[in-house]
């Protein structure tokens, strides 16, 4: 937005003013995750620039909090760093067996939300889908409804499933099942928005000529199909991911102390003893979703390309 | 055309084109149908179900009901207003007797106590002195504890005698019953719940204003700029609201404690003296800071997306014909906008008023919202005045949802 010639005076002041608001707000959008990076590598246990950090100081600089996160609950953290020291890390450190339970927990709630939020928006692709607007919103509401109210009634639910055919089995509290099935939920909204927005710009009449070619169905999907939509897809998996990734109030209400994920060691962290290992646990997830958002922003550029969408 | 010359087109195989229409057309419906089906019933199961049976337990309670079998029998053959007699005293001992044998005191006396407060230790000390009760039972256990003659305890639990209630929601709105059956506000002292949801109402408001406030200028800006150099800003849009709730969250704290940065900035540069340093975090500001940054680049997206499709034209059009450059952004431009604005403030209150996380580690004591009253209930195990709670938010919810479906579909939602 360039000033126009015919400007006032005024009209150049409020041009100026203009352009300072929204840098500052593009500060404030971004400080606050930018601000950890550095501090993470503070060598003092405090949350702010010392003098030696400001001076540049190498001594006011050390990786004494990436450290501790491999250290922390470790039988013997004192030991020669040797492969017996790095199995204890991989065993026993709290953040290293968080960050194995969010992975794990992680990977197979995208599996199920992707897998059943694809199929879903296909369907609800189709002009012929009975109940389109009613059963879009049913999908949708998870992101809606407050979490605070998914997770308690999860956490009845969970301590006795089979209450809906009046009967007793096992319980979903505590178990691995339980905490992935909670966040395929929640991350199924985010695959039925990115897939059906992608399915906008499909051209039905590909499908129909591999039909017409005497492809199958199944053929047509997976040859035709799927390929076309993939980016918006595997854009939706990286949502759901993310999404359970750093979910906590689920993980609170009903997993146990063996399924503790990153978020949950944070919520304690941040509670309890804020100590700064927790900054470098925040900037290895910024860069962690820095990569992700550049992942994204790939697989949008290419599913444009591919569909001959022009970027609006 | 005519229903006769209708009926004349078959298909090839000799069928009516109208029924075989009507059959291709079913069969299309059902595999969309079935396309979706999976899906469907993974979320009745997993998220309508399990809501649906928290839910029921803000009208169901039966701790004394089962607790009280006998004297709920009293209560269904006496109409609403008979004063207890010695058989209504007699069937609350048998109770209190077998309270004791089966240990259920203490359960019965809680959902007494929901609607009475002070009154559990009532129903435990007398079920502990039970067996030595003897006929007459009403001089007993008067003599016991005169509290037994008040009528708003035989109220209560004739109320609390059927596991259907709806003490809940009259306790989650502030009102309590009366010795006569009907229905009066608490004393102004005691209103929690109501205060709490219309502060929650204009916490919420205010951060979806902020926000808007916040976001309006920088949308304009990525709209109008050329695409690429559009692009590389909306990354700083983007960035925060890919990166962790819990990694933000933290930053603001390290950001806002008193000896965090933007004090020691304030300090160094003279503004605050040493003594005077700002509490921004673990209150309400706090509360609002965060809740701001977090949910802000919700407002940016759909403003964004509307403001690109606004043509300059027309603004051009209005400067020739001679409007300031501030009537046409009111006349002109800001209208063009409203469906944006309409957009991003409802999706950011509906996601305010549900927020949890935010508040309950940087809220302190006067920045918690409705859902942490609704897991502080949880934690207590009040789980029907959880309930009840969490039904009066989700209604609020809904309501808005549905009211965004009508005026902005969710199809429109989009995400980066």
């Amino acid at each position: 937005m360039a000033l126009p010639v015919y400007a006032d005076p005024l009209e150049r002041l409020w041009y100026y003013t203009y352009h300072v608001l929204c840098t500052a707000i593009f500060i404030f959008l971004i400080a606050p995750i930018i601000i950890v990076i550095p501090l993470s590598f503070n060598a003092e246990p405090y949350f702010t620039f010392t003098q030696k950090m400001l001076t540049l100081d190498p001594e006011g600089y050390s990786l004494r909090w990436y450290d501790l996160l491999l250290t922390f609950g470790m039988v013997a953290p004192d030991a020669a760093r040797d492969s017996a020291w790095w199995s204890d890390v991989w065993q026993n450190a709290s953040w290293v067996k968080a960050a194995k339970n969010s992975v794990i927990i992680g990977f197979w709630s995208t599996i199920v939300a992707t897998t059943l939020g694809t199929l879903a928006a296909l369907g609800l692709a189709r002009s012929e889908m009975p109940f389109r607007r009613i059963i879009m919103a049913v999908l949708i509401s998870p992101m809606i409804v407050p979490i605070i109210i998914i997770a308690t009634g999860l956490f009845f639910f969970y301590s006795n499933p089979c209450a809906i055919v009046g009967t007793e089995c096992g319980r979903l509290t505590s178990t691995y099942t339980g905490v992935v099935l909670a966040h395929a939920t929640l991350g199924i909204p985010f695959v039925i928005i990115t897939v059906t927005a992608t399915l906008i710009g499909f051209d039905q009449s590909l499908a129909r000529a591999a039909a017409s070619l005497g492809a199958s169905p199944q053929r047509t999907f997976f040859k035709i199909v799927l390929p076309l939509i993939l980016p918006g897809v595997v854009s939706g998996a990286l949502f759901a991911f993310v999404t359970s990734f750093d979910e906590v109030v689920a993980v609170l209400f009903i997993a146990g102390p063996e399924q503790q994920t990153i978020p949950r060691q944070m919520w304690n962290g941040i509670r309890e003893a804020i100590s700064p290992a927790i900054l470098s646990v925040a900037t290895i997830l910024v860069i962690i979703s820095i990569a992700l958002l550049a992942t994204v922003e790939l697989l949008r550029r290419r599913s444009e390309r591919i569909r001959g969408v022009t970027p609006h | 055309m005519s229903d006769t010359t209708a009926a004349l087109l078959t298909t090839a195989d000799g069928r009516p084109l109208k029924a075989a229409l009507a059959a291709a057309q079913a069969r299309a419906r059902r595999k969309a149908f079935f396309l979706v089906a999976p899906l469907l019933l993974f979320i009745v199961l997993t998220f309508i179900v399990p809501i649906g049976q928290m839910l029921q337990r803000s009208v169901y309670h039966d701790g004394f009901a089962k607790a009280a079998p006998q004297l709920g029998a009293w209560f269904s053959a006496n109409p609403e207003g008979t004063a207890p007699d010695e058989a209504a005293y007699a069937a609350l001992a048998a109770d209190l007797k077998q309270m004791k044998a089966d240990k259920t005191a203490g359960e019965a006396g809680t959902r007494i106590n929901y609607t009475v407060p002070g009154t559990r230790s009532l129903f435990t000390g007398a079920a502990r002195g039970a067996d030595k009760l003897e006929p007459p039972y009403k001089e007993a256990l008067l003599a016991d504890d005169a509290k037994w003659g008040d009528p708003l305890i035989w109220t209560a639990m004739r109320n609390a005698a059927s596991p259907w209630t709806t003490d809940f929601y009259l306790i989650a709105t502030d009102r309590a019953r009366t010795a006569d059956g009907g229905t009066e506000a608490v004393p102004e002292n005691e209103r929690i719940y109501l205060w709490l949801f219309g502060k929650t109402f204009v916490m919420s408001g205010l951060i979806t204003f902020i926000c808007l406030l916040l976001a309006f200028p920088i949308a304009h800006l990525l709209a109008t700029l050329p695409m690429a150099r559009a692009n590389l800003l909306m990354i700083l849009v983007l960035l925060p609201f890919w990166t962790s709730l819990l990694v933000r969250t933290t930053s603001w704290i390290v950001l806002l404690q008193g000896q965090g940065v933007v004090n020691n900035i304030l300090v160094a540069l003279g503004f605050v003296s040493e003594d005077g340093r700002l509490d921004m975090i673990y209150n309400q500001t706090g509360t609002i800071i965060v809740m701001t940054h977090i949910l802000l680049p919700f407002m940016v997206l759909p403003l964004y997306s509307v403001m690109r499709t606004i043509k300059p034209t027309y603004a051009r059009a209005a400067r020739s014909l001679g409007a300031t450059s501030w009537t046409t952004f009111r006349r002109i431009y800001l209208p063009q906008t409203l469906p944006g604005i309409g957009a991003g403030s409802l999706l950011v209150f509906i996601l305010a008023v549900g927020y949890y996380i935010t508040p309950a580690l940087v809220g302190g004591a006067d920045g918690q919202l409705i859902s942490n009253m609704i897991d502080f209930h949880m934690d207590k195990s009040n789980w029907s005045l959880a309930a009840a709670l969490s039904g009066m938010l989700l209604a609020g919810v809904l309501l808005l949802y549905w009211l965004y479906d009508r005026l902005v579909g969710i199809d429109k939602l989009k995400l980066g």
